[in-house]
């Protein structure tokens, strides 16, 4: 049956459809709807585990057993599992493995622009990139049998724009290969230095092995077309291309970005009079012809910085660019909030009330930074505020000039925080550690993890008491506060600033946006009582702003949560009564 | 046929999601080739957020570029204004007059524009601009502001309504069937 399938759901049609038996995985934008989407299918044993790295290592323990396996991350979690990765290239599989990453150009959800193809070159493994969900469905079946014929892990590049766009896929029936004996081999699997020594030629003779199948492999086409201009592409970049030239240029579409043909390359190349790679992020299949001694442009014309579009692609390399319309207004920004309600708001307010120096994280909360709270003095990845607040109070050598802190989410602690407060524990620095345990993992659109108490399904599961994990690591002082009660805040922060040893404050209450939370009615204000004092917008809820000087509420945003009212010295918040 | 081009534009969680599924499904429907192009992650959370649907022959790219859509459906004024460059000069928007106030507004760093429908107007934009939330509220629930753009948008097509009928059918839970269709003809037959 012919479907519109958004680019991650067809990965996970591609899973099932290819014997897919386990999965393993950590949210992170734009991925996470591969591993959602394929908790739906029974015959797949879906987790989400703590984290990238644990997830590409079970992977390999259910390889291993001898089930096809996936975990899926985004782009930055392949950092974090760089370690298995690396080794997994020599060790090979038992059945089959694909890792599923999915890049972020022009930075929609992320961090940072790093361009994942960068890792199939320097691990030696094999990259499939699909520019629609057709090929997303069909790459992932494709990439079991390679894994499989080529004894080495797959990587599925995705990026936003293929893993969150929906397109027309037809589906098929599941084909569950028979399960591959596990037998023991200590040369093949133990990777001490006497058998890395041997499989590492293994491993150059299969990217050679790789190349040859890529010169052939209808994943790697020529549409011919005018003759003038040669665009060597791949992914949504493809799309672009096709959208703005159609028939008029000869495309080499590329399937697969690790190992590059070289002759199917040398001979596209032959044929059109001007070669262009249009590739977006770094300059991979462009060096690539350099290599080859190939006349090319690329990035002389085109950007490494952001994402392609079919405008950039006409004005850069000439095509039609069309006519718009304009309004002679001001428009202001609408930059992501935290939204109305949500309970990390009072913990912000609070340290930026205390002038904390905050040493942040990746999450939602990283919105502590925006305007007007701006509570956060850095980001860097996922762990860094735990370990990074310890550096910084240990290099400050006791200076109590700067209070400090480092905030960070339930699901981020259980990633990769964990050890950062080992060190606090073990090295003894004063630090303060703020965990926000909302009980999901937010940003990336609500994930259990290790301390929800809930599996993947929604299941009950096994659940990691943080109180007694921090005291068990060696933590004494650890306390829990509720973020709506800013009086309660103030006073514990202080606390545990002044305490002369480690300790760790969690700031619990769910995420306003959880469907279990029961909500409050909205406030309004009482419009004689309001001075218009604008004390109650220092904490950027989206629900307040003002009105002829006094102070209103947005009902459809209120959730009630009454930190607002908190901040009024003239108890101008009121409840209503509850509607009928 | 040449590509057609609709946005979707509007403020993270105001519901974009249902009215995207819909002219999807319905686009595939009618036997043409379609492209879906969301949004998830860190803009949803109160920001400005678009979806692009596209359909045609054979659809390429899955994004929509500056003067290129003939449609703009907006849940947001400011927002219909904020994306205006990406209208074909003969397109045309279908909007909201509700307004959101971002956070620089909210905190005094910046002014919300005044009568965004009338500037739009003498700028020489087709604009349908409508009280959505109110006709929501009529058919039963302001959930269905969503639905109510959806069935103005209708109203420029070539596509009968029982099609349209018959896709929001298939694609609403059953128990908001009703109420939803009611949204569907209170947009369909707005007049200003």
């Amino acid at each position: 049956m012919k479907q519109l399938m958004l680019g991650n759901k067809a990965v996970a049609r591609g899973l099932f459809e290819g014997g897919c038996s386990f999965v393993s995985s950590y949210p992170g934008t734009p991925s996470t709807e591969i591993t959602e989407e394929a908790v739906a299918f029974d015959e797949i044993y879906c987790e989400w585990a703590p984290n990238e790295k644990v997830a590409m290592e079970a992977a390999f323990g259910a390889s291993l057993a001898g089930k096809r396996s996936f975990c899926g991350m985004k782009h930055v979690g392949l950092n974090v599992a760089a370690d298995p990765l690396f080794t997994m290239s020599y060790t090979g599989v038992n059945a089959g493995i694909i890792i599923g990453v999915a890049d972020d150009p022009g930075m929609h959800s992320s961090q940072n622009e790093q361009d994942s193809r960068h890792y199939a070159v320097a691990a030696k493994v094999p990259m499939l990139e699909p520019a629609d969900s057709a090929e997303a469905l069909e790459f992932t079946k494709l990439a079991y049998e390679l894994s499989e014929k080529f004894d080495t892990p797959v990587l599925m590049k995705m990026c936003t724009r293929i893993a969150h766009s929906r397109s027309v896929c037809q589906t098929s029936e599941r084909v569950v290969p028979e399960v591959k004996a596990y037998e023991k081999n200590i040369g093949k699997y133990v990777m001490m230095p006497g058998n890395a020594k041997k499989r590492h030629p293994v491993i150059e003779e299969r990217t050679k092995a790789l190349r040859e199948w890529a010169e052939t492999s209808d994943i790697n086409r020529i549409e011919w077309g005018g003759k003038e201009v040669g665009i060597i592409t791949s992914s949504t970049s493809y799309q672009y291309v096709k959208e703005v030239f159609g028939e008029k240029v000869s495309v080499l579409k590329l399937g697969m970005v690790n190992p590059l043909p070289e002759k199917l390359i040398k001979d596209f190349a032959g044929k059109v009079d001007r070669l262009i790679v249009v590739e977006e992020l770094d300059p991979v299949i462009e060096n690539h012809c350099k290599v080859l001694g190939l006349k090319v442009e690329g990035k002389d014309i085109l950007p490494v910085c952001g994402e392609f579009s079919q405008k950039l692609i006409a004005e850069k390399i000439g095509g039609e660019v069309h006519e718009r319309k304009s309004l002679d207004e001001e428009i202001p920004v609408r930059p992501p909030i935290m939204c109305a309600g949500c309970p990390h708001r009072g913990i912000f307010y609070t340290l930026s009330k205390n002038k904390c120096v905050v040493l942040g994280d990746i999450g939602c909360y990283t919105l502590g930074a925006v305007a007007p709270l701006s509570a956060m003095d850095m980001t860097l990845c996922m762990g860094a505020s735990v370990s990074g607040v310890h550096g910084f109070n240990k290099a400050m050598e006791g200076n109590t000039d700067y209070k400090t802190v480092g905030v960070l989410g339930d699901s981020t602690f259980m990633h990769s925080g964990m050890t950062g407060l080992a060190d606090i524990a073990y090295n003894e620095s004063d630090s303060t550690v703020i965990i926000l345990d909302n009980s999901i993992t937010g940003m990336t659109g609500h994930q259990q993890n290790p301390t929800t108490g809930y599996n993947i399904k929604g299941d009950p599961a096994g659940k990691i008491d943080l109180e007694a994990l921090c005291k068990a690591m060696g933590i004494k002082r650890v306390t829990v506060v509720d973020p709506y009660d800013l009086k309660e805040c103030d006073r514990i922060l202080k606390e545990e600033l002044a305490a002369p040893e480690p300790s760790v404050i969690i700031a619990r209450r769910p995420c306003a946006l959880l469907k279990f939370v029961k909500h409050n009615t909205p406030l309004t204000v009482n419009a004689d009582k309001c001075t218009g004092c604008s004390a109650c917008m220092k904490i950027g809820c989206p629900a307040i702003s003002m009105k002829d000087g006094k102070s209103h509420v947005d009902r459809t945003l209120c959730v009630g949560c009454d930190v607002c009212k908190q901040m009024c010295a003239f108890d101008a918040f009121e409840r209503e009564e509850k509607e009928g | 046929m040449d590509t057609k081009n609709i946005m979707i534009v509007g403020v993270g969680g105001q519901g974009s999601l249902l009215a995207s599924k819909l002219l999807g499904n319905l686009f595939l429907s009618e036997g043409h080739d379609v492209k879906v192009s969301e949004v998830h992650g860190m803009s949803q959370r109160g920001g400005s957020v678009v979806t692009y649907v596209r359909y045609g022959d054979k659809v390429y790219s899955p994004v929509i570029d500056e003067g290129e859509a003939d449609f703009i459906v907006s849940f947001e004024i400011l927002e219909a204004a904020r994306w205006l460059k990406y209208l074909k000069p003969d397109g045309h928007i279908v909007t909201s007059i509700q307004s959101i106030d971002p956070m620089p507004v909210i905190t005094g760093a910046a002014k919300y524009p005044e009568n965004l429908p009338d500037k739009l107007k003498a700028a020489g934009v087709n604009v349908d601009a409508m009280d959505c939330l109110a006709l929501a509220k009529e058919a039963g629930s302001v959930k269905a502001v969503n639905v109510v753009l959806i069935g103005r948008l209708s109203h420029y097509f070539d596509i009968p309504e029982e099609e349209w009928i018959k896709v929001i059918k298939d694609t609403v839970p059953e128990k908001f069937v009703e109420m939803n269709i009611k949204a569907f003809e209170l947009g369909r037959n707005f007049k200003e």
